[in-house]
């Protein structure tokens, strides 16, 4: 179980730029769940994901992950726990690394690091068993520097190595949105394939309203810091995405008229 | 070129391979542009040298040359990382400071040693000449910092100090303490540069306080010069590179000082040592450090 509790977060706090990116989030993620999370430019997608993974330290509010307050743990120190891959495709890993390199670089992510050799055989053959699952013949180009490879095999790396050690939660950050749609098509399913083998417990941050639908098990909403909508079972069944825009459409035009209340 | 020239210039190049792999750790490893080697590497020969002078053991003083080396370099990072000074400004700092501190452990601006006992003397017994034995110990010596420093680049922990150089957003969401590792990193490039000054101090019987006026030139032109001549693919491969980049450099020198028809004098190695380097530099696809340096200035941002 993941839970955010009274999640406020502040940037420049005290300067005339001051930012209330998230302005108190309570969020539950059981084991298990699959969660897409929408909202537009500026809602706080990125930074929920980012307070989620210890980059970003909330000025208010819990963090806890199976019960353990991990608020104030460093990104470094949370990573036994928490898995991600980023939106770009060139953050996800090291260009002038090898494929192989960075896998064994994920495979021991959150462990200690000790002197042993990063690559035996051993790892290698597990390596290329894995590779060869996405199909697009990596297994045979393990020593290849990383840098060579398209946006979309490495997002597909990234993923791979973001699923090569357990974690209580996978973060997903609009991991398909630099990619070409065929590409793009084919993270989302190997994501799928992924998230359903190892039944990981899953936050996915998009700007499609489509995958939000298709894509998890609870869809979440956010709107100017904060949860605009939850919906989860047979009422996200129901929906699609021409109700999702309307309710998006509510949201915003409700909020709007308690500006302009305010402002009367 | 004589053949005293010649290995004069193979001893040089060798005992420079050391600063050339402090810089390629520094520089290419850690991404982050390191000057203290200046300083660095007459701290090691001043260390050494003053120690050997008040009686140490020679491999005793070796060793404590290398540790001070080692601080000096965690001055640097802890400067760039306790409070965010860029890293070239934290390292200038360092290697100023640097000047007078190596001034204080010699107590004056030259020490000779050409008398003392060093980490040649036990093979002097040995039936050979000192211009050929000196360029073998140094090979022994650098073949053993190459096969340790491209085990340790090749083990997880090595591996993790590359990430965190590479990209340290990645390797802090793989669980990698990424300031721990430019500690490490630093530590080690200058530890390396600080034992490169102390048998340079041993081999040639001095420790001079403007000895190490242009390291990171040379070093640098080394490193560069090594991977246009190897094209390493490879890590371990890399490592040999700066070696090799290290004695060919050395080499040219040599030949060009060496050359009559040139009219150089040993006093026009600095200029010479620029010229080669700025035509590194402006050879197209070069992979160069100083150019990436400038490019890279401010992109990193402080590790927390």
């Amino acid at each position: 179980m993941i839970s955010l509790s009274g999640i406020e977060v502040v940037f420049g706090a005290g300067t005339p730029l001051e930012n209330r990116a998230i302005r108190g989030i309570d969020l539950d993620i059981p084991e298990g769940t699959f969660v897409s999370v929408i909202g537009s430019n500026g809602a706080g997608k990125s930074t929920l994901l980012n307070t989620l993974s210890g980059e970003v330290r909330p000025s208010a509010g819990r963090v806890r992950i199976d019960e353990l307050d991990v608020t104030g743990w460093p990104a470094a120190r949370r990573a036994g726990l928490v898995a991600r891959v980023f939106q770009d495709p060139m953050a996800g890993s090291c260009a002038d690394l090898t494929i192989e390199e960075n896998l064994a670089l994920a495979a021991s992510r959150g462990e200690r690091r000790g002197f042993g050799l990063a690559l035996g055989r051993q790892r290698r053959e597990t390596f290329r068993a894995q590779l060869s699952r996405l199909g697009l013949g990596l297994e045979d180009r393990l020593s290849d520097r990383m840098g060579l490879l398209s946006g979309g095999q490495r997002q597909a790396v990234s993923l791979l190595m973001a699923t090569l050690q357990p974690a209580k939660i996978l973060l997903l950050d609009e991991h398909t949105a630099a990619l070409d749609p065929r590409m793009s098509d084919f993270v989302l399913r190997l994501t799928h394939e992924l998230v359903e083998q190892q039944a990981l417990t899953t936050l996915m941050v998009t700007h499609s309203m489509r995958q939000a639908l298709d894509f998890g098990t609870r869809t979440v909403m956010l709107h100017e810091g904060r949860i605009a909508l939850d919906v989860a079972g047979d009422e996200r069944h129901r929906l699609g995405v021409d109700d999702l825009v309307a309710r998006f459409a509510q949201v915003r035009g409700e909020e709007l008229d308690s500006d302009a209340l305010l402002l009367g | 070129m004589s053949t005293v020239a010649f290995l004069g210039a193979i001893e040089i190049g060798l005992v420079y391979g050391l600063v050339a792999i402090g810089v390629f750790l520094s520089f290419r490893v850690l991404n982050f542009p390191d000057l203290t080697v200046d300083g660095s590497f007459p701290l090691g020969a001043a260390t050494a040298a003053t120690l050997i002078v008040t009686g140490y053991d020679p491999h005793l003083a070796t060793a404590i040359a290398l540790v001070a080396g080692g601080l000096a370099g965690l001055v640097t990072a802890f400067l760039n990382l306790r409070f965010g000074i860029l890293h070239l400004l934290a390292s200038i700092l360092t290697m100023t400071a640097l000047y007078s501190i190596n001034l204080r452990i010699m107590g004056k601006p030259n020490l000779a040693i050409i008398m003392e006992p060093t980490v040649l003397s036990p093979f002097e017994g040995v039936a050979l000449s000192a211009s050929i034995l000196k360029p073998i110990y140094g090979a022994a010596v650098v073949a053993a910092v190459v096969i340790l420093i491209a085990w340790y680049l090749l083990t997880d922990s090595g591996l993790a100090m590359r990430a965190a150089g590479a990209n340290p957003r990645m390797a802090r969401a793989h669980g990698i303490a990424t300031a721990r590792m430019t500690y490490a990193g630093m530590a080690l490039s200058n530890a390396l540069v600080a034992l490169g000054g102390a048998l340079f101090a041993q081999m040639n019987g001095f420790a001079d306080i403007t000895m190490g006026t242009g390291t990171i030139v040379v070093g640098l032109a080394a490193v560069i010069a090594g991977e246009a001549i190897l094209r390493p693919k490879g890590v371990v491969m890399a490592i040999v590179a700066c070696i090799v980049g290290s004695v060919i450099y050395r080499l040219a020198v040599a030949l060009a000082l060496n050359a009559e028809v040139l009219g150089l004098a040993p006093s026009d190695l600095n200029l010479l040592t620029a010229v080669l380097v700025t035509v590194a530099l402006v050879l197209p696809g070069a992979r160069n450090p100083v150019k990436s340096l400038l490019q890279r200035t401010g992109r990193r941002g402080a590790a927390p």
